[in-house]
């Protein structure tokens, strides 16, 4: 694609874009789909971050085994986001507690914050987009 | 849709924009068809991006946009490899979307 100027009418800003990813990654489309965006997005040269909060920090779970339900297994995409200049990947604290997972369960680095600084971070955005 | 290439000994099916419908259908003949119907000869060059996006692909099931494909390429081959000119002169169709179908892979993602 050629580059193209971010924003509309050619209002080259940047702006704050939060993806928040709240559903496990498979077994509902909203995974796969927030990932498209993101990638899709990528192009836009937005601040681009991706949040990962209640049954959402599963879609980042290491060893995920598709075969049985006849699902491609996208998780290695998750590995190629910083191919897509995107770094910023935000796990709630919360969220991998309840479910006794730990960030040396998780594909990729991320940071973990607390709901609370989650919620900071949320209302700095220009742009909240729940999945 | 029911398009296809034809090989010397079978049909593969492809979509509406010509990429394959079954990834696992591809082999080099088909990469050698479909390049010979945009009237290109593969050479080692164009080899070596079709070869570098299988790998890409098999490692993180996604197709690259282009410039996530040039940036790759020349971390990987070289900065004589990795920009525009030098991939658009393999891919004058755009290299992303021209040689991931001749890869067999799925249009890029990111590519609009």
């Amino acid at each position: 694609m050629s580059d193209t100027q971010a924003g509309e009418g050619g209002n080259s800003k940047v702006r704050r874009f939060m993806f928040v990813n709240r559903k496990a990654p498979y077994g509902t489309i909203y995974a796969l789909e927030a990932l498209e965006v993101v990638l899709i997005g990528a192009a836009f040269d937005q601040d681009v971050s991706l949040v990962f909060v209640d049954d959402g920090v599963y879609q980042l779970k290491k060893g995920q085994q598709t075969k049985d339900i006849g699902q491609k297994n996208f998780s290695p995409t998750y590995r190629a986001l910083g191919d897509y200049d995107i770094e910023k990947l935000y796990v709630e604290r919360e969220s991998l507690q309840a479910r006794g997972l730990a960030p040396d369960d998780l594909l990729v680095p991320v940071r973990v914050l607390g709901s609370a600084e989650l919620g900071v971070l949320m209302e700095e955005q220009d742009v909240v987009l729940s999945f | 849709m029911t398009a296809s290439v034809a090989l010397k000994d079978k049909e593969v099916a492809v979509d509406e924009e010509g990429y394959l419908v079954n990834l696992a259908d591809w082999n080099e003949d088909v990469a050698r068809t479909m390049a010979a119907d945009d009237s290109i000869a593969l050479t080692d060059n164009h080899w070596e991006v079709i070869n570098f996006l299988r790998d890409y692909y098999a490692e993180y099931q996604v197709a690259p946009a282009i410039r996530v494909l040039t940036k790759a390429i020349g971390k990987k081959l070289g900065p004589e490899k990795g920009n525009s000119k030098y991939l658009y002169e393999l891919f004058p169709y755009g290299p992303a979307k021209q040689a991931c179908r001749y890869a067999g892979l799925p249009k890029p993602t990111g590519c609009i």
